[in-house]
């Protein structure tokens, strides 16, 4: 059974996570409604398992190319709270420094390749971060999101190709939310699963339920350690479904209530905090003082992109070049 | 010693991958085959396939695959076969790799090498100059030797250079061009112009190819009394907008020439920029010598009516003394 490899420490720690996810996105939809955020707001409720459970299974110096619904993954990765609310306050303090919007962000040095906003481009980029792991005979992994409405991009199919004639330390992840913006999974592709293109690819794929979040890191620590030991590339797919709109001014319409209803059912939180408890890793003292402190940790990352300056634009012209 | 143009992109190559390990080359049958100019036959032998890659046929995974190993620390070079398959890695050249130091602040050093230009009947999909596509994008370099030691001072250049430089190499100059390239290593820096020719009745200002054309065409005009100076830009973006002001501020005429069709061309922004900034200094209007607004024609009997040469340069040129 997935998450027995697993200490209650490093159980929690993924608990944590996932809440910290839930938590700072629920802010951020508040800060939206007050008027505060500048530009669109992009939400992974009910999807946060992939991201947190991916990120959970890779080593310290791997590498994450992240989609915009990829936050648990970035905050796995040392993004910080204040970085990602100042980010969408679009302060100077964020880390683009105002330049960026919302989930456009990345710091390599934390192993987070800056997500851009034409889908499925980071998952050539992310083949050529693990080309450099091979060249230099590093152990590392480098993890590429990408969303069901990503994979009709040619970028997918170069990107998968490539890093599988090559043998590259890549793993694949797709978040199949059922919907790419208003695109259902019936106009995005003919086939049922995504992961079932990997045979196309000459490489393993794996769907698992999304949703649970010891199931995706079983999946990819799998896909990671195959990768790290030079047998090349895998495509892990998550069945999920997006609970909110394609960003927030989107009340998705289109999605039928059901639809949601029934997933709702399936919330890899709760889903996740019933096992932790059946588990007696977690307990309700323990789930209040995680509570307080991820409404502590949440507060003051308010109150600093909130204290933040604008970017004052001396350095506008600036930066264009590295040199 | 005299080399040919080909010759001196490919010591640059040879050079520059034996002083710094970090790079490597990727590209379509740039390995076993040599290329398909056979600038990099042999590369193989001697660095290994490891960074000699010969990869699918992937343009935008290979480009997205340049961006990741920059990222990563390494110095990529790619080889794309033809300049107008370009377009196929448009989106990650202009989306991805020009915008992410001004919008994360990491360096993407890379380089783009993009064979292009007419002139050996190979029609609308071998013949094209882009780079008016790219001179337009905030974050790229673009540089376009005109001789055999500025194709291997660029290029050397290019490689040690922090951003993504897009190196367009003539490929009517590959065989036909042949000059002297100085000892030992010899840089030439980017985003710096030369005079080609001193001269006092007008400014010619061009690159690449039509360099050669130019200089022809001074020769042509010297019994005339018309005394050309040619300006080589040598780097297109940025622009040395100084070296081009001294010289039509001194002459009181230009002349600007390119290869690529005149609408929308490098020429427009050139002339524009000395209707703002030389006015007072013009005895007449700026004029463009370049290609029609039409697809590159494939049968040499049109493909000669369709490219600048000193014959037309010549012809502008008696008309703009005159004025």
């Amino acid at each position: 059974m997935p998450g027995l490899d697993l200490t209650p420490v490093e159980l929690l720690k993924i608990y944590y996570y996932l809440k910290l996810t839930r938590g700072l996105e629920q802010r951020v939809i508040t800060l939206y409604r007050q008027g505060k955020i500048i530009g669109g707001v992009y939400i992974s409720a009910g999807e946060e398992a992939i991201a947190v459970g991916s990120a959970s299974a890779l080593e310290p110096d791997d590498v994450i190319a992240p989609t915009h619904r990829d936050l648990g993954a970035n905050l796995m990765k040392g993004i910080t709270a204040k970085e990602y609310l100042a980010q969408y306050l679009a302060k100077r303090t964020g880390l683009t420094r105002g330049r960026d919007g919302n989930v456009h962000y990345g710091d390599i040095r934390r192993g987070v390749i800056g997500f851009i906003s034409p889908m499925a481009d980071l998952l050539p980029v992310a083949a050529g971060v693990g080309l450099a792991f091979k060249l230099r005979r590093e152990r590392r992994v480098v993890a590429a999101f990408f969303g069901d409405g990503a994979s009709s991009r040619g970028d997918f199919h170069e990107a998968l190709n490539f890093a599988s004639v090559m043998k590259l330390p890549v793993v694949f992840i797709c978040h199949n939310n059922q919907f790419a913006y208003s695109t259902p999974l019936q106009k995005q592709m003919a086939v049922e699963n995504i992961a079932d293109r990997a045979t196309a690819y000459g490489m393993p794929g794996i769907a698992v339920d999304g949703n649970d979040v010891l199931a995706v890191r079983a999946a990819v620590a799998h896909a990671a350690s195959r990768a790290r030991q030079g047998e090349g590339p895998s495509l892990v797919e998550g069945k999920t479904m997006r609970m909110r709109g394609h960003a927030e001014h989107d009340d998705a319409s289109y999605v039928p209530p059901a639809l949601l209803e029934e997933w709702r059912k399936r919330d890899p939180i709760d889903r996740f905090d019933a096992y932790l408890r059946e588990q007696k890793i977690l307990d309700d003292i323990t789930a209040k003082e995680i509570a307080e402190r991820l409404s502590k940790e949440i507060e003051e990352a308010v109150s600093f992109a909130e204290s933040s300056p604008f970017p004052d634009g001396t350095d506008l012209l600036e930066g264009v070049y590295a040199s | 010693m005299e080399i040919t143009y080909l010759e001196a992109i490919r010591q640059a190559l040879w050079e520059e991958m034996d002083r710094d390990e970090r790079v490597f080359m990727l590209g379509e049958d740039i390995g076993v085959y040599g290329g398909a100019f056979k600038i990099t036959k042999g590369f193989l032998d001697k660095f290994g396939p490891e960074r000699v890659i010969d990869t699918p046929l992937s343009e935008s995974a290979i480009v997205g695959a340049a961006i990741g190993a920059a990222l990563m620390g390494m110095r990529p070079v790619v080889e794309m076969q033809f300049a107008d398959f370009i377009a196929c890695a448009f989106d990650q050249i202009v989306n991805m790799a020009a915008k992410h130091h001004y919008r994360i602040g990491e360096p993407v050093p890379m380089v783009i090498r993009a064979p292009y230009g007419g002139g050996i009947h190979a029609g609308p999909y071998h013949s094209q100059c882009p780079e008016a596509w790219f001179f337009h994008v905030a974050g790229l370099k673009l540089v376009a030797p005109s001789t055999p030691r500025d194709a291997k001072g660029l290029l050397k250049a290019a490689i040690r250079d922090p951003d993504p430089v897009i190196y367009f190499e003539h490929k009517y100059l590959y065989r036909h061009m042949k000059g002297e390239v100085p000892e030992g290593d010899n840089v030439v820096p980017i985003g710096k112009a030369e005079v080609k020719r001193k001269g006092s009745t007008m400014s010619v200002i061009a690159y690449g190819a039509m360099v050669e054309q130019s200089l022809a065409a001074a020769e042509k005009l010297v019994p005339e009394g018309i005394d050309l100076e040619v300006v080589d830009l040598r780097t297109l973006q940025p622009l040395d907008m100084e070296t081009i002001l001294t010289s039509v501020k001194k002459t009181g005429r230009a002349l600007v020439v390119h290869e690529a069709p005149k609408t929308g061309g490098i020429g427009g922004e050139i002339a524009a920029r000395l209707a703002e900034e030389a006015f007072r200094f013009l005895d007449a209007p700026v004029v463009r010598v370049a290609a029609p607004h039409i697809p590159v024609p494939f049968s040499p009997a049109l493909e000669e009516m369709y490219l600048p040469n000193a014959d037309k340069i010549a012809l502008k040129a008696r008309e703009l003394a005159n004025f």
